[in-house]
């Protein structure tokens, strides 16, 4: 079964936050074990650049796999401040470490986000 | 309702990626679709594919029968002979693709995609109207387990009590029964949908277990790994194979999807009669197809998918992908997909709608890998 720290904040749509999201903090965003195991081997990753504004629940990009394409979803709203450069180069790294060197991007939350889940909540809509 | 292959327990076991496909729960990955895909072209996998459709048809006219049913001439495939033709629709759509083995005089078992089975056995039972003949649905009561790869003849010739002479020195698209360790029976056929070399073992679905473990234990040593169906469509789509509801539908006649060898004519030194769609396909062969099956690749990252419009210099939707992905043997994006005729020579420059932004694509003869001899 795929991993499902506690210590992170998740979305319905497979997005995990490290961090405490409240106003003014930068969390990092990734997608979860879940998602890559459904995904596949993910070979490009589309990230929104840094300085753009995410809003949580919307589309900020998109993932591709050998099998298929998924939209990339924002868990948050706020100003991408930093995006993981090494998955141009090496994207399957969200399938071998999704919650470590798998990070996709850092946003600083300017709204508090309302529908993140925790580990547990999370763990059951992935049942 | 879902089915389930009698290897299921085995994939659950291995860590298997489920999924539905045509209302069965398949793998569709273990350990990861590129190590997967990697492992056929250097050493072998091994597929589970119990879900394809396993029809048997029987009688002194077994063979007048499939003629007139199928696009190929199959009263002249010889014992254990395989071909792979389809049954087409009298307006010349394909009905669906299958490899036709000749087991015995008045014997031969059709091998159908798991999606269209129902339609082949119900197609099979109106053509076979008039003929001695008769069809007989074995899916459920057989296992069909695939080694595919450069190392599969060792491994296979190893998996045998009796009969390794007949794997070493079989032909491909033709079969054999053999004996497998355990005394097992299999009925072995040299062929596969990846490209590469490779055997199909059909085997009882109660010994499907043992068969999967045996070539699992003979064939790691060697790289082997288990594979899904995501590598199956990743090494099929590079080797420009066809996959049903993609590149062959009812609204595809073999023609389009550039199979018109697979339809025999009959010669004047053998003359061949009605088979269902000759005149429809006659028709297309005079007078040329409309669309024609083409390969596409990028020089991007991102790739084309099923559906996906292509489009000229002018911005015109010229044609439609039927499949498309990242290719792991050639480091690019590839596609299939339809496009006029005149768009179709090799090296033509076009571009693909990839969610609403245009990447160009450069059509290619099919395939686009082909093995080494």
């Amino acid at each position: 079964m795929a991993n499902i720290p506690d210590e992170l904040l998740y979305s319905a749509e497979h997005e995990w936050v490290a961090g405490e999201p409240t106003v003014g903090a930068v969390v990092t965003v990734g997608i979860t074990e879940h998602a890559a195991e459904a995904l596949g081997d993910i070979v490009y990753v589309e990230a929104p650049q840094v300085g753009d504004t995410v809003t949580a629940g919307e589309v900020c990009g998109e993932l591709e796999s050998t099998k298929a394409v998924s939209e990339l979803y924002s868990p948050v709203t706020g100003t991408v401040m930093d995006i993981n450069g090494e998955l141009d180069s090496a994207p399957g790294a969200i399938n071998a470490d999704a919650y470590g060197d798998g990070w996709i991007f850092k946003v600083e939350v300017t709204a508090k986000p309302k529908d993140l889940l925790g580990s547990e909540a999370y763990a059951a809509i992935t049942d | 309702m879902t089915l389930h292959s009698p290897l299921h327990e085995e994939h659950v076991r291995l860590g298997a990626t489920m999924v539905d496909f045509a209302g069965w729960q398949m793998p569709v990955r273990y350990a990861g679709d590129t190590v997967e895909h990697v492992a056929v072209r250097t050493a072998a996998g091994l597929f589970d594919l119990s879900h394809m459709g396993e029809i048997m048809v029987r009688g002194p006219q077994a063979a007048e029968a499939l003629d007139f049913a199928t696009v190929g001439r199959i009263s002249a495939v010889t014992l254990w002979g395989a071909k792979y033709t389809m049954l087409c629709h009298p307006e010349g759509g394909v009905v669906d693709d299958v490899v036709v083995y000749r087991r015995d005089w008045d014997h031969f078992m059709v091998v159908a995609n798991a999606a269209n089975k129902d339609v082949v056995v119900d197609e099979l039972i109106d053509r076979l109207e008039g003929f001695d003949a008769w069809v007989e649905d074995f899916t459920p009561g057989i296992a069909l387990i695939a080694v595919q790869g450069p190392a599969s003849a060792a491994i296979v010739m190893a998996m045998c009590e009796l009969g390794a002479g007949d794997i070493e020195s079989m032909k491909y698209y033709s079969a054999s029964n053999v004996l497998l360790t355990g005394g097992i029976h299999a009925f072995v056929a040299r062929t596969g949908y990846t490209g590469e070399d490779g055997f199909e073992l059909y085997v009882n679905a109660a010994d499907a277990v043992q068969t999967w473990r045996l070539a699992l234990a003979l064939g790691e040593p060697a790289g082997l790994v288990p594979c899904g169906l995501s590598a199956r469509d990743s090494l099929r789509l590079e080797a420009g194979m066809p996959l049903y509801g993609h590149e062959l539908s009812r609204d595809t006649n073999p023609i389009e999807a550039g199979l018109g060898r697979i339809i025999q004519w009959g010669t004047d030194e053998a003359p061949r009669g009605d088979f269902v769609g000759r005149p429809a396909l006659e028709k297309v062969r005079e007078q040329g197809p409309l669309k024609v099956l083409t390969g596409l690749v990028g020089t991007g990252k991102r790739s084309a998918r099923t559906g996906y419009a292509v489009m000229d210099g002018s911005d015109n939707q010229v044609g439609i992908v039927t499949s498309g992905a990242p290719s792991p043997t050639l480091g690019a994006p590839i596609a299939m997909a339809y496009v006029p005729p005149a768009l179709a020579a090799p090296g033509t420059e076009l571009h693909v709608d990839v969610r609403g932004r245009h990447e160009q694509m450069t059509t290619t003869a099919l395939p686009f890998y082909q093995r080494g001899a």
